[in-house]
């Protein structure tokens, strides 16, 4: 049967599984947002009308990271696709699997300047796993097949898939295609045997190993093989920013975060390991320091489905080349080889001890004044009332960093923030899209005062659909870590940090019909959370905190991990 | 170093900005580019030169494979290989001693007269960089009024192709390129 171009997608959309489009009409998708009027509800797919097209980005990313499935966005050209290219560098940068449906001008208006025209293909090259530009209508639906494909295989990405107005106008047989075939695009899924053997010689071999998990691990759902390899090997385990969930926080094995905010003993014993084994991690900056001083006695193991990422910052003496699930599996597999061929696995009880030290020397800390509201408290208290069981979304700053010390993360996408591109505005509409996905599940927003006030537009999304997120205001007023890098490596010169004038945050909340309650005391923390935590629908909750507490450990950039300054 | 670097990639629209802007935002240089269709239909090659150390060369292979429309990626300077490029020249060429001079120039060097007028030739030579520069360098005092150069273009020989396919059969090494250019 011959349809139009907006039907074609839309029926894509619901063979593709897709339940959640965020997005934001405008001329160029007009077709398409009047196809979803039509039909959206009986191909079973809801829209989520954001405030600011960044938004609905922000929210695709954060149901693909709550869900592992591929996030959706929709808006329109020009304008539309600028605002929406932070959310596609920010799903680039975390290996975010989304695809992005932007409106175009009408194929004969192309490169004519004509109004909202904007060469969004040209624009997002550079943060987009791949994008098209859809000239004929017959390409529609085999495009919008590749693009979910290359979305959502190998190293996740972002895919934009750009729609001149004509092309979802025009009238076509619909065909969705079963299987793709593309000759150019072929992601490894087992390493070599070679790779796995070797790497495995060196595990049982190591005195002193420690694996290191990144978000890949999240993204391959490796969670359970990583557990399995830490334990068979005894490994002690630390994750990244992104990696957090992939290892149980309580597991005895656990080292928690290493890097920039790390722990004590976590960076320590990646200085000292020598054998430091990655499972989809990529080596950043800001978990490596100084990369001439970093982990110098160590050999690595790096584990990735991503061959540019290996040897890319650090020499790789083994590298795997892989899915990290599979990678996993392999490698269990030649670890009971070897045993049973007389390789024995070490107890390490030294190392173990070594770090066990470590961490009873400095642990996280912070100080308690009085009736002053601490930010660690605060996240402390989070993560007592609601178990560790919530899926936490933050935004960038110090309450990200305290978040990711101190909540303890159980389970895999648990834990939702923007670690690579570092975009502030991220965790309130994250959190939105995770709970469309989960409504039934608490979903908090740990946010500060500069991210949400580059976000809080979302108030009114939120309250539109009741989506029931739990907006955990951390309020101190200031660019919190801004603020801590001035005090600390420019002298407490303040510049621009203040945030001297901001709204009344309960009152905005009301404005928007969200209900707020805030705490301004220490003794009034656990109350206002119980209570704001256990009520249906949307909250928002603000806690007034201190206003120059400062996140420790921290490792200056450019520094090496055994330079982290403690206090 | 030098390096002859050779993509086979599907030819669709934006594939030439897709590679260029690949290296601009990564900061690798591109010293030359040469982009045509193959004999197979929709399929191109690139074949650019570049410069870096074993470390950048070897970014510069896996982040272009990675390109999704890119079909392979090779480091030709990595085995034996013919690389040609061509210069077409104007060149002065007066009735008279000068006009013959250019025309032994041609003939030792095997370059063509592709044009002639009353007083200069339209010259064509191909080879490889440095007999190209050469050309041009005994030329230049005779004068040159216009000049332009291809890029590289190279093909691996054949037969050591195929020797080294025997060999990392015979090796095992499942991930050559990765070990590529590495100090064992």
């Amino acid at each position: 049967m011959k349809m139009r171009g907006a039907r074609i997608l839309l029926e894509a959309l619901r063979c593709e599984n897709v339940k959640h489009v965020f997005g934001y009409p405008g001329g160029a998708v007009l077709h398409i947002y009047d196809e979803l009027r039509l039909s959206g509800e009986d191909l079973g797919i809801s829209h989520y009308l954001v405030r600011h097209e960044q938004a609905a980005l922000f929210a695709a990313a954060g149901y693909a990271q709550a869900t592992g499935q591929t996030g959706v966005a929709l808006v329109t050209s020009g304008p539309g696709g600028t605002n929406a290219v932070t959310g596609i560098a920010n799903a680039f940068m975390d290996s975010l699997p989304l695809v992005v449906f932007t409106g175009q001008v009408p194929t004969h208006l192309i490169g004519n300047d004509a109004f909202q025209e904007a060469d969004l293909t040209g624009i997002t090259r550079s943060c987009t796993k791949h994008n098209y530009l859809v000239k004929r209508v017959e390409d529609l639906a085999t495009t919008i097949k590749e693009a979910f494909h290359v979305a959502s295989t190998g190293r996740p990405g972002p895919v934009l898939v750009d729609l001149p107005k004509d092309m979802t106008a025009q009238m076509c047989e619909f065909s969705y295609p079963e299987t793709i075939q593309m000759r150019s695009y072929d992601p490894p899924h087992f390493a070599p045997q070679k790779q796995i053997k070797r790497a495995v010689e060196a595990m049982i071999s190591a005195e002193r190993p420690v694996l290191y998990i990144g978000g890949g691990a999240i993204a391959a759902n490796a969670h359970e093989e990583v557990r399995h390899l830490a334990e068979r090997l005894n490994l002690p385990t630390t994750c990244t920013l992104m990696g957090l969930g992939a290892f149980p926080a309580s597991h005895p094995l656990s080292l928690g975060m290493l890097g920039m905010h790390g722990g004590y003993w976590t960076n320590m014993a990646v200085d000292n390991c020598d054998l430091l084994i990655s499972i989809g991690a990529r080596f950043d900056d800001r978990v490596t320091g100084k990369l001439t001083e970093f982990a110098v006695g160590a050999k690595f193991i790096h584990v990735d489905i991503d061959p540019s990422c290996v040897g890319k910052n650090v020499r790789a003496d083994y590298p795997v080349i892989g899915d990290a699930k599979a990678v996993c599996r392999q490698m269990l597999t030649e670890i009971d080889e070897q045993t049973s061929s007389g390789s024995r696995i070490q107890s390490r009880e030294h190392w173990h001890s070594q770090i066990a030290d470590w961490k009873r020397q400095h642990p996280f800390w912070f100080k308690e004044e009085g009736d002053i509201i601490k930010p660690q408290y605060v996240i402390n208290e989070l993560r007592r009332i609601t178990n560790g069981k919530a899926i936490v979304s933050s935004d960038v700053g110090q309450h990200q960093m305290w978040t990711a010390q101190l909540y303890s993360f159980e389970e895999p996408r648990q834990w939702l923030n923007s670690g690579g591109l570092g975009a502030m505005g991220y965790g309130f509409p994250a959190a939105m899209g995770a709970a469309t996905a989960f409504p039934d599940q608490l979903v908090v927003a740990v946010v500060g005062d500069g991210g949400f006030q580059m976000s809080l537009n979302e108030l009114a999304t939120i309250k539109q659909y009741n989506i029931p997120v739990k907006i955990l205001l951390i309020n101190n007023g200031y660019l919190g870590m801004v603020r801590q890098w001035q005090e600390q490596f420019y002298e407490h010169r303040y510049s621009q940090s203040d945030m001297e004038v901001a709204p009344d945050f309960i009152k905005l909340a009301e404005a928007y019909g969200v209900p707020a309650v805030r705490a301004t005391k220490s003794s009034e923390v656990t109350k206002v959370l119980e209570e704001a935590l256990s009520r249906p629908g949307p909250v928002l909750i603000e806690m007034k905190v201190a206003r120059e507490e400062n996140v420790f450990p921290i490792v200056p950039a450019g520094a090496a991990l055994k330079d982290m300054i403690l206090a | 170093m030098r390096h002859t670097i050779s993509l086979l990639v599907e030819n669709e629209y934006g594939m030439l900005t897709r590679v260029a802007g690949l290296f601009s935002a990564r900061g690798y240089q591109i010293d030359s580019l040469c982009v045509a269709p193959t004999f197979e239909d929709g399929i191109s090659r690139m074949t650019l030169t570049t410069h870096g150390n074993d470390h950048v060369i070897r970014q510069i292979i896996q982040q272009s494979r990675k390109l999704v429309k890119v079909i392979e990626v090779w480091d030709m300077t990595a085995s034996p290989h013919v690389e040609r490029e061509m210069v077409m020249l104007t060149v002065s060429a007066k009735m008279g001693d000068q006009r013959q001079e250019v025309l032994s120039l041609v003939e030792i060097f095997r370059a063509k007269v592709v044009d002639v007028s009353e007083d200069s030739f339209i010259l064509e030579m191909t080879g490889n960089r440095e007999k190209i520069t050469a050309f041009i360098d005994i030329l230049r005092p005779i004068g040159i009024q216009d000049m332009v150069r291809t890029g590289t273009v190279a093909l691996t020989r054949v037969a050591a192709v195929k020797a080294r396919q025997i060999q990392i059969e015979e090796e095992g090494e499942e991930f050559s390129e990765l070990t590529l250019n590495e100090k064992v």
